[in-house]
């Protein structure tokens, strides 16, 4: 299984766990990757409620970077992987702005190649039965949230691998893991991403009742799968929990790091010690504590 | 709710510019109120995007243009996804945004939400990847707020959940090169 890799801006700095326990667990699963070279910011949300064309010219001039290869494109970041297919939407059935990114560009892009976001590939290339049997260290019944948020699955004509309302993908691998995925309302809620500087008012309420339902559900951590929302649920729990006036305690991880303790990761794969809101304690009491070495397969 | 709607305020070239701009048409909608139900900030709005919607079929301007609504929008697409009516309404947002800007308008409640952006895409233009170091020390310089979130800085460092230096600013050419074809692109569309 080889893929073309563009990891986007937080990986290199405030998802640097995500990073380091996606790259393990590619490992572990046999996918190869190749970083798409010279890759650059998509333009996010800033990007394209400023200036349409720029929004879509960023990812358009990633994608044609990485079309040499012929490989599928993995991106890991909710917000990346909405740009870059929104761009292979307006290639494939937008000829207007399709020329118009062709004379900025100096490039036609045609909408060639796929972009997919890693739980896609995760559950639909390797597949639950892969993702179950490499497990060493099964997750003892950790009751998990499973959190997407709003672009892994929205609009459903740009995110397809998963239902927009209810979607299910990370839930599978907590559960071939040996966690127990919980059933809880808040699964694709906003987290207020983009507002995370500038109005962390906003982003403190809507994390608190993000965090409020999880904990009503039981969860004893949530899970999620884009660095937008770990570093707003995390980053930001002291906001929500001044708002919710609960002191919440909830761990946020990334659902690579989970599968990362349970194949056996060391220390600097797995990272938990990344987060503010303690996550040792909870994975630990879960497995027991390991040494922060690999464990050899 | 009560609204009193006058002749002079209906302004049908307004309408006109939001449609071309956003590429969705104002007449399907039937103000079901679906995307004010889901919308996960209404809370924190003057006018819900349901009603935002009925000023934009109506042309009402002043309304729309004045209203926070378009800045608070978080584009988490809740609001295009449930529509019954297929209109991508986190897209006339961005247009709105667009269009207020082009009347050098900022948002009323708080300037900061467009600061933020200025600063994201001028990090983007000259770090190719996102220094968020950068990002949050000039977004506070500039908002004012110099010690805004100074508590979180200590156990971000200590755990480097923030790189230090951002990426070689030679690199990114190409970057700049789009950033200057698609300016050079909105004076044309200016002109016309």
């Amino acid at each position: 299984m080889k893929y073309s890799y563009y990891p986007g801006c937080s990986m290199h700095s405030t998802a640097a766990e995500f990073e380091s326990s996606f790259r393990f667990v590619a490992g572990v699963l046999g996918m190869e990757l190749t970083e798409v070279e010279d890759w650059f910011c998509c333009g996010a949300t800033p990007a394209h409620i400023t200036d349409p064309l720029l929004g879509l010219a960023l990812p358009t001039q990633n994608l044609l970077q990485a079309r040499p290869t012929g490989l599928d494109v993995a991106t890991t970041c909710a917000a990346c992987y909405n740009r870059l297919k929104t761009a292979n939407r307006v290639a494939l059935e937008k000829p207007k702005k399709r020329e118009a990114l062709a004379q900025i560009l100096g490039e036609e892009y045609k909408g060639e190649i796929p972009v997919r976001h890693i739980l896609d590939i995760f559950v639909n290339d390797v597949g639950v039965d892969n993702i179950q049997r490499n497990v060493l260290f099964p997750l003892n019944g950790l009751r998990v949230a499973s959190y997407y948020g709003c672009l892994l699955t929205r609009p459903p004509e740009v995110a397809d691998f998963d239902d927009v309302e209810n979607p299910v993908t990370m839930d599978k691998i907590v559960e071939a893991l040996g966690g127990v995925a919980l059933e809880w309302p808040f699964k694709t809620e906003c987290c207020g991403a983009s507002f995370s500087l500038s109005r962390s008012d906003i982003v403190g309420r809507l994390a608190g009742e993000i965090m409020r339902y999880a904990k009503q559900a039981g969860a004893e951590c949530i899970a999620v799968a884009c660095p937008l929302c770990q570093s707003n649920l995390d980053l930001r729990q002291k906001e929500a929990s001044e708002y919710e006036g609960v002191e919440f305690n909830m761990p946020i991880l990334y659902i690579t790091q989970l599968m990362a303790v349970a194949y056996g990761g060391g220390g600097k794969d797995v990272g938990l010690g990344k987060a503010i809101v303690n996550a040792e304690s909870v994975v630990h009491r879960v497995f027991g504590h390991r040494g922060s070495e690999r464990v050899e397969r | 709710m009560k609204w009193e709607i006058k002749t002079e305020d209906i302004h049908t070239s307004f309408r006109d510019e939001v449609e071309e701009l956003s590429g969705e048409s104002f007449g399907a909608c039937y103000q079901c109120g679906k995307c004010s139900a889901g919308c996960p900030i209404a809370f924190a709005m003057d006018h819900g995007p349901t009603k935002i919607m009925r000023f934009c079929q109506l042309g009402m301007e002043d309304e729309v243009i004045n209203s926070d609504t378009p800045w608070l929008c978080a584009s988490c697409q809740a609001c295009t996804t449930r529509c019954p009516r297929e209109i991508d309404i986190a897209e006339v947002m961005d247009a709105l945004r667009i269009i207020a800007k082009r009347r050098g308008i900022k948002p009323r409640t708080d300037p900061d939400i467009a600061l933020f952006a200025e600063i994201f895409l001028s990090n983007l233009r000259w770090f190719g990847r996102i220094y968020e170091l950068g990002l949050v020390g000039e977004f506070n310089l500039l908002s004012g707020r110099f010690f805004k979130d100074f508590g979180k800085a200590p156990a971000m460092f200590l755990k480097r959940k923030l790189a230090l230096l951002p990426s070689n600013p030679f690199k990114w050419g190409k970057v700049r090169e789009i950033f200057k074809k698609c300016e050079k692109m909105k004076e044309g569309e200016g002109r016309e």
